[in-house]
C-alpha cells in the first residue's frame, strides 16, 4: 500500500478495501504499489516530490448502486474519495486525486451509451463513454447527429464537460458543459439526485429542458466537489449537409482589433463556427515562430511600424482568420459571399482565400486527408503531436507532459495586444524565451471567450520543475492583475486560481465553502477540487498549493 | 480384430492429435484476433499511419518514434519486429515520455497479454 488516507489507520483501511471488495467485486478494487502507479499523475509538474497528490487505493464500480455503496462506505470510515471518468484529464490532473490519501472512484467501467436520438438531437451517456465510443456508436448505429470533439478523443464527454473543456463546432456545441442537458448524481450521503426534468419522475423531457422547476443546481458539479455524477445529457449537433470554410487575412498590425469585432459579430450571429485566429508573418497555424522575430525583439518590443515593416518584407499579412461554415450548400455559399463583402467593406486591404467545400457524410478518403479532422466531429488524438517528441519541441529532450496556462482574456484586438506584451514580459522577466509575441492571436474557446497563454513543459526532473512552477504562479498573479484567469488549472495551482476570484472578501468561494460543509459535512467528496476545502480540511490545507 | 482394433485406435490418436492442433491454432489465431482488436481501440489512434498534424505519418506516436529511431526501427508499432512482451507490458503500464499509462479498467491484464501477443508475433 502506497499511503494511507489522512487520520485512517491500516486496519481500518484495510475493513475500507474489504467493504469495497464486497460492494463492486475485490478485483475492482486496487491498492498494491504497482497497481497505484497507474493512478499518478503522469504529467504532474511535481512528480515524485512530497507535493505530488497519490492515491491510498482505487475502487472501480459498474453502475450507480454501487457507485451509492462506494459513498456511504467512505462516509462511514470518513475516507476521502475522487471520482474520474475515463482518467485522461491530462494536464488538469490525469487520473491522480486532488488531495493525498483520497480513493480514487473509477469510473471507467460505467462505459453505457444509454441513449442518442437524431430526432430531438441529445445523447445520454455513463462516465466512462468516451468521444471515440460515442462516434463508433453513431456511425454503427447510422445516426444523424455530431458530437463536438475536443482535441484528445480518448477523453470522457461526461469528464470533458465537467472540467469545462470545449470542442469545435458551433458555439451552443463547443461549451460542453453549456451543452448538456440534465444530469443524475450520487451525493455524499449516497442518495441519487436528478436534476432538471429529470427529477420529475414521468417526465420524457430530460434531455429538452433543462432547468425543471426552481435553482440550477448542475453548476455546482462542475470544478466542484458536491457529488459523483453518475448519467449526462447532452444536446447534439444534427448532422450538417455541408462544410465550406475561407481565409480571411487583414494587412496591418492593428487591424487586428477590426477583424476579431468582425468576426465577433458573424460568430454571435450564429453564422460560423469557432474562428482560428494566425499571423501569416508571424509563422502561421501550428508553424513554429519565424527565426528572424528574434532579432526584431533584440532591442525590446518593437513599435507597429517595424512590425509591419517585418510582415511587407515577407510579403506577408499581419494577421489572418480562418473560418468555417457548417450547413445547408447554398447557406454556407451565401455566408461565405456575405464575408467577404462584409469585412472587404470593413477593413481596407483584406483579402480572402476559398478553402474547401465537403458535403457529408464524408467519403471514408475525405475523411483521412481532413486535416483536423475534429472541426468535422471526427474524434481523434492529432494534438498530441504537439506535445510528444515533435518537430516543434526539443525532439534530443522531449517533455513528459505539460501544464497548460489557458488564460481568458476579453474578446477584442486590445485585450490581445495587451496579454502579448504581458505574457512576453513576464517570461523575459523569468529569464525564459516567450511563446508569446507580438504576432501570437488569441484562441477561441468557449462561446464569447478568448484564450491566450503558454503551454508549460513538465518532465520527471524536480529542479526543471520547480522552475516551471515558478513561472505558472507568476502567471497566474499577472494574469490577475490584469483581469485575467485561467478556466482551467492542474491541481496543485487550484488553491492559488481560485484565491484570484476575490471580490467581496472571496464571498464566491465562501458561499461555495458553506454550501460544501452542508452537502458534505464529512467531507468525503474531492476535497480541494476547484480550491473547494472541506471544514476539517481548510485551515491546514487552504492555500498549502501556493507552492 | 485386433489388428483392425489397433488401426482404430492408432486413428483415433491421430485424429485427436489434430484436433487438438487444430483447436490450439485457432485459439491463438483468436488471441492474436482479440489481441489485435485491442490494439485498434486503444493504440493506432497515436501509433497508426494515418494522417497527422504535421501530414501524413504523423500521428502523434508514430511521429514521435520517427524521431526517436531516426530510421533504425520501423515508425508504426504493427510494423516492428524487435518487440518483446515485456517491454509492450511496461510501456503499456508504465508509460513512456508523454504517453501516459492504461489503468487495468481499460485495458485489463488478459487484454494486454493478447495484445502483446499480438504486436509481438513477427518478433524475431
Amino acid at each position: 500500500m502506497a499511503v494511507l488516507p489522512a487520520g485512517v489507520g491500516a486496519g481500518d483501511f484495510a475493513k475500507v478495501l474489504q467493504e469495497f471488495g464486497s460492494a463492486v467485486g475485490s478485483q475492482w478494487v486496487f491498492s498494491s504499489p504497482e497497481d497505484m502507479d497507474l493512478y499518478r499523475d503522469a504529467y504532474s509538474i511535481v512528480w515524485g516530490e512530497p507535493q505530488e497528490r497519490r492515491a491510498s487505493a482505487a475502487v472501480a464500480p459498474e453502475n450507480v448502486e454501487q457507485v451509492q455503496a462506494v459513498v456511504r462506505i467512505a462516509n462511514k470510515f470518513k475516507v476521502p474519495i475522487y471520482a474520474i471518468s475515463t482518467g485522461r484529464n491530462l494536464t488538469y490532473g490525469g487520473s491522480a486525486p486532488n488531495y493525498t490519501g483520497s480513493v480514487v472512484v473509477d469510473l471507467k467501467r460505467m462505459n453505457k451509451i444509454i441513449s442518442v436520438d437524431d430526432r430531438r438531437n441529445f445523447a445520454v451517456v455513463e462516465p466512462g463513454v468516451s468521444y471515440f465510443d460515442m462516434y463508433r456508436h453513431i456511425q454503427e448505429k447510422g445516426l444523424k447527429v455530431w458530437i463536438d470533439c475536443p482535441d484528445p478523443g480518448w477523453g470522457s464527454l461526461m469528464g470533458n464537460a465537467l472540467d469545462h473543456g470545449i470542442g469545435y463546432t458551433y458555439g451552443v456545441y463547443r461549451d460542453h458543459f453549456g451543452a448538456h442537458c440534465g444530469m443524475e448524481v450520487v451525493l455524499a450521503n449516497g442518495e441519487v439526485m436528478r436534476t432538471g426534468m429529470g427529477a420529475l419522475p414521468k417526465a420524457t423531457s430530460w434531455q429538452d429542458y433543462r432547468y425543471g422547476y426552481g435553482p440550477y443546481v448542475d453548476g455546482l458539479f462542475a470544478q466542484g466537489n458536491f457529488g459523483i455524477v453518475t448519467k449526462m445529457g447532452f444536446w447534439m449537433l444534427p448532422q450538417p449537409e455541408n462544410y465550406l470554410s475561407g481565409m480571411v487575412m487583414v494587412p496591418r498590425y492593428r487591424d487586428l482589433t477590426a477583424l476579431i469585432d468582425q468576426v465577433n459579430y458573424l460568430e454571435d450571429s450564429g453564422l460560423i463556427a469557432p474562428p482560428g485566429y494566425f499571423s501569416p508573418a508571424g509563422g502561421g497555424l501550428f508553424g513554429p515562430p519565424d527565426p528572424k522575430l528574434k532579432d526584431l525583439m533584440a532591442n525590446g518590443w518593437p513599435s507597429d511600424d517595424a512590425l509591419e515593416a517585418f510582415a511587407k518584407n515577407k510579403n506577408a499579412a499581419c494577421w489572418g482568420a480562418s473560418l468555417a461554415m457548417l450547413g445547408p450548400a447554398a447557406t454556407v455559399q451565401g455566408t461565405w459571399d456575405y464575408i467577404k463583402q462584409r469585412i472587404g467593406g470593413a477593413i481596407s486591404g483584406a483579402t480572402f482565400k476559398d478553402g474547401e467545400t465537403l458535403k457529408f457524410p464524408l467519403t471514408p478518403e475525405q475523411q483521412a486527408k481532413f486535416p483536423h479532422r475534429v472541426a468535422v466531429g471526427i474524434p481523434n488524438m492529432e494534438v498530441y503531436s504537439l506535445v510528444t517528441r515533435s518537430p516543434i519541441n526539443n525532439p534530443a529532450d522531449p517533455p513528459f507532459g505539460h501544464a497548460d496556462f489557458t488564460c481568458v482574456i476579453s474578446r477584442t484586438g486590445e485585450s490581445v495586444f495587451e496579454a502579448q506584451r504581458a505574457f512576453y514580459e513576464a517570461f523575459t522577466e523569468f529569464g525564459v524565451p516567450s511563446q508569446i509575441g507580438p504576432f501570437s492571436g488569441p484562441i477561441t474557446w468557449h462561446q464569447r471567450t478568448f484564450i491566450m497563454g503558454p503551454i508549460i513543459w513538465t518532465y520527471r526532473d524536480a529542479e526543471r520543475n520547480k522552475k516551471a512552477r515558478a513561472l505558472f504562479n507568476h502567471l497566474i498573479d499577472m494574469a490577475a492583475s490584469h483581469g485575467w484567469a485561467e478556466y482551467r488549472t492542474a491541481p496543485v495551482f487550484q488553491d492559488r486560481l481560485a484565491a484570484q476570484f476575490s471580490f467581496a472578501d472571496h464571498s464566491l468561494l465562501r458561499f461555495t465553502e458553506a454550501l460544501k460543509d452542508a452537502a458534505d459535512p464529512n467531507g468525503i467528496l474531492s476535497p480541494g477540487r476547484g480550491g473547494i476545502w472541506p471544514k476539517h480540511l481548510r485551515a491546514s490545507q487552504k492555500g498549502r498549493q501556493n507552492l | 480384430m485386433k489388428r483392425s482394433i489397433s488401426i482404430a485406435g492408432t486413428l483415433a490418436v491421430i485424429t485427436g492429435v489434430v484436433g487438438a492442433a487444430t483447436l490450439a491454432a485457432a485459439a491463438d489465431e483468436a488471441k492474436l484476433q482479440h489481441g489485435k482488436e485491442v490494439y485498434e481501440y486503444w493504440c493506432t489512434s497515436c501509433h497508426g499511419k494515418g494522417l497527422g498534424l504535421f501530414g501524413p505519418g504523423t500521428l502523434p506516436g508514430t511521429m514521435a518514434l520517427a524521431l526517436k529511431y531516426k530510421g533504425a526501427e520501423p515508425p508504426v508499432l504493427e510494423d516492428r519486429i524487435d518487440l518483446d512482451p515485456q517491454f509492450v507490458n511496461t510501456v503499456v503500464r508504465h508509460g513512456i515520455q508523454a504517453m501516459p499509462p492504461f489503468r487495468k479498467t481499460e485495458i485489463t491484464d488478459a487484454e494486454l497479454e493478447d495484445m502483446t501477443a499480438y504486436l509481438t508475433r513477427t518478433a524475431r
